[in-house]
């Protein structure tokens, strides 16, 4: 296949100016205590963490590193919340505290898209067009169930939980709080969020929101710190509901540490997606997509299309254009509103990426990168593409979470079923096909909790997303969301 | 004069992949009536007939997932009017095992036929009410439907030998998913009947499976199968339900939790477990011309 080996000719590059958004509505602290009771506190056991921004290694803040009787703290909070102010409130008052932490994200948007973009790395323009908006549309939405439970479908008044211990990754650090916030506490519940170790201040600049709406203390605890901090709220006692958001390697300890306990579970955890295109399907428009499903956020998606199953006839078309598409995309300063593709969001990550992609490398596969300079100071890795890859291979196996893309081939509809579904994981799928009825039959035999028919990486409030198999179970989003914190 | 009948007694097996055979490791154990009578030797189960059982089990799940809504509908009705059939035969064996009084043991039986009912009512509705349009803020057509979870561990709960294992099993299957159920272990003898309903009604073989034996040694391994997606617990001792789900987060399983063991079963079922193992798929599609 030697018209694999290059890259068709580079379309033309435009030339662009540099054009970084501007700091001046960032208003970070030097250092953070942890958010208990409705107030900024200096931890009981807790030591400090140092956040980084893993585009330049700069350090923006220092952050508590939460002990076991910090957390014991914040869930003393969220109890007496529970037992007290928040717990007692109607579902209308709940909906109005709701509405107005929505309104609030969307007043203080720019210093969230700032904030959320130095401390995880991701490009300015999807912190402020994605990650931004869409926690604001979480709260929103859910702020409306909150006087309207009674008619969720789940018989009626249903019965809150109690005290929620959520555990968020670092890759939509403020849209993964608002994913697990909104449901919880529109249902009525308290809730302890465990932010993740490289990326807590997008969450901190949260708890100043929830300090301006006003919400009674303790209905919203946030607990900074690392993986102990973590594994500190789940195994307490003292917490009725555990969500968690991460690796299915975590999330497994997690079922066994809530096993034989009164705590409720839901998980959300990894993906190996397959991204499936047919020879009919629109081609330049799949390319499109095959590139934000893989590209979006760097790859540090758990429902990153990151296997490409092309069907064999149009192969070589396809990863041609691919080739043409990814000489396009621009790396570099996540400050800048012209960046596709920002920094990786840990040195940690970065090396798990590179071993897996060395992997790829060592065991036959044929790797392409576009020409791509990367910056000196920061974590990076530039957009990758794996040709000749079988699926026996780690990279088409296990979840790179990063910008590393594995094409694979079928022949059949059945192969192609058969191929995609050939994993532990079921987050969620990709189809792209011209043709109505066999989107439906794929959409129907995929086992995947989502599944985007010529569209990738979609996200709303009102759609339900999470996983089959060992991508964890419970739905986030939409009426489906409720579930999770409802005595249902 | 005649000479006195002698009654012929069965033989109470294994149900696996719509066959009937003996424990492959050809142990049993007895059974005694609630007053102590021998009631029969029981077919004690092995790990490598719970491995047999899964496999029956996940090669049934494509038909019977595929099957239309309407058809499992039809089906698990079928197993309510045979169920009704032998009324008077159930009752004997939940008296027998239970030690429970005629009219008990008669409401019992009656409950668990009307649950077939019910769920079979369920079959075509439940994607209705689990279901939904969801009205996303772009140019999409975006819906959810119920899937079946897959091959379903069922611990059927202990002391309510017949209503309580059809309150957990009817359920399950009644979304697609299909089932390897560990009866009752000290009143096994009513699951194994039920299975012999469950054979010559149209149910497909492997969609039920029964073991009966001694739950400490089938729930673990059960509980640590890759193969199986979902355990319900319901009828297993706390130490044994706490191992189980530590042992399903191998494969992430969807875990039911036991319930107390003064349950009532007859109370109406709502749609709780209805709801329990089955998956939400979402799909997207853009909207355009």
């Amino acid at each position: 296949m030697s018209a694999l080996e290059d890259a068709p000719t580079s379309p033309e590059r435009f030339e662009y100016a540099p054009a970084p958004e501007s700091r001046a509505m960032l208003h970070l602290r030097s250092s953070y205590g942890l958010f208990i009771g409705g107030a900024f506190t200096d931890p009981i056991d807790g030591g400090a963490l140092k956040t980084v921004s893993p585009s330049s290694e700069e350090v923006l803040a220092e952050v508590t590193l939460a002990g076991e009787r910090d957390v014991d703290a914040a869930v003393t909070a969220a109890r007496a919340a529970y037992e007290g102010g928040w717990g007692r409130l109607t579902g209308r008052q709940r909906a109005k505290y709701l509405f107005r932490i929505a309104r609030l994200i969307q007043e203080r948007s720019r210093e969230l898209a700032v904030v959320e973009t130095l401390d995880n790395g991701k490009p300015i323009r999807e912190s402020r067009d994605v990650d931004v908006p869409l926690a604001a549309a979480h709260f929103f939405y859910y702020a409306g169930w909150a006087d309207k439970l009674d008619h969720a479908g789940f018989g009626p008044a249903p019965r809150p939980l109690g005290v929620a211990g959520q555990v968020i990754p670092w890759n939509f650090p403020l849209l993964m709080a608002a994913w697990k916030l909104a449901p919880a506490l529109a249902a009525g519940n308290t809730c302890v969020l465990k932010p993740a170790e490289t990326t807590p201040l997008s969450a901190l600049v949260l708890a100043e929101i929830i300090q301006q709406a006003e919400l009674p203390a303790g209905a919203v605890n946030i607990v900074t710190g690392d993986g102990t901090t973590g594994a500190a709220l789940v195994a307490h006692g003292g917490v009725d509901k555990v969500a968690f958001t991460g690796s299915t390697e975590v999330g497994r300890r997690i079922q066994e540490t809530v096993a034989g306990t009164h705590k409720h579970l839901t998980l959300e955890l990894g993906g190996k997606a397959a991204n499936i295109v047919f020879a009919d399907a629109a081609l330049d428009q799949a390319v499109e997509g095959i590139v934000n499903g893989i590209f979006f956020n760097q790859g540090h998606v758990c429902c990153a299309g990151s296997r490409l199953l092309v069907e064999e006839s149009v192969h070589e078309t396809v990863v041609g254009l691919l080739k043409r598409r990814l000489s396009t995309l621009r790396l570099g300063d996540p400050m800048d509103k012209n960046t596709d593709i920002g920094a990786i969001n840990s040195a940690e990550q970065l090396a798990r990426i590179v071993a897996l992609a060395d992997s790829g490398e060592d065991e036959g596969a044929e790797r392409w990168s576009p020409p791509c300079v990367l910056p000196e100071r920061g974590w990076w890795f530039p957009p990758t593409v794996f040709t000749q890859v079988a699926p026996s291979l780690r990279i088409a196996r296990e979840e790179i979470f990063g910008p590393v893309l594995s094409v694979l081939t079928f022949r059949t509809p059945d192969e192609a079923v058969e191929r995609a579904n050939n994993t532990t994981y079921g987050l969620s799928a990709g189809v792209w096909t011209e043709k109505g009825s066999r989107i439906l039959a794929m959409a129907d035999r995929l086992e995947a909790g989502v599944v985007w028919a010529n569209t990738f990486n979609r996200f709303d409030p009102t759609s339900p997303f999470g996983g089959y198999k060992e991508s964890g179970f419970g739905r986030e989003g939409g009426r489906h969301g409720l579930a999770a914190y409802l005595d249902v | 004069m005649s000479e006195p009948r002698v009654d012929v007694r069965k033989t109470y097996k294994l149900f696996i992949g719509g066959a009937f055979p003996r424990s492959e490791s050809g142990r049993s154990y007895v059974v005694e009536s609630a007053d102590g009578r021998f009631l029969a030797n029981v077919a004690w189960a092995s790990r490598k007939d719970v491995r047999d059982a899964v496999a029956a089990a996940r090669a049934a799940l494509p038909s019977w997932e595929g099957a239309t809504a309407y058809n499992r509908g039809q089906v698990l009705y079928r197993v309510a009017e045979l169920l009704e059939g032998r009324r008077d035969q159930f009752v004997g064996a939940i008296r027998d095992a239970e030690g429970a009084s005629a009219r008990h043991a008669a409401r019992q039986v009656d409950a668990a036929i009307d649950r077939w009912v019910w769920y079979a009512g369920w079959a075509d509705k439940v994607a209705q009410i689990a279901g939904s349009s969801n009205p996303v803020a772009g140019p999409y057509f975006n819906f959810s439907v119920p899937e079946p979870t897959g091959v379903i561990g069922l611990v059927a709960p202990q002391g309510s030998s017949l209503l309580g294992l059809v309150s957990v099993l009817a359920p399950a299957v009644a979304v697609g998913n299909v089932a390897v159920v560990v009866a009752d272990e000290r009143h096994p003898l009513p699951a194994v009947s039920l299975a012999e309903v469950l054979a010559t009604s149209d149910v497909p073989g492997g969609v039920v499976n029964v073991l009966t034996g001694p739950q400490a040694e089938l729930v673990p391994v059960l509980a640590a199968h890759r193969d199986v997606d979902g355990l319900d617990l319901a009828g297993a001792t706390v130490e044994l339900a706490a191992a189980a789900e530590a042992a399903g987060a191998t494969n992430i399983k969807r875990i039911s939790r036991r319930v107390a063991e003064d349950h009532e079963w007859g109370h109406d079922p709502g749609t709780a477990r209805l709801l329990r193992f089955i998956e939400t798929k979402t799909v997207w599609h853009p909207i355009g011309v």
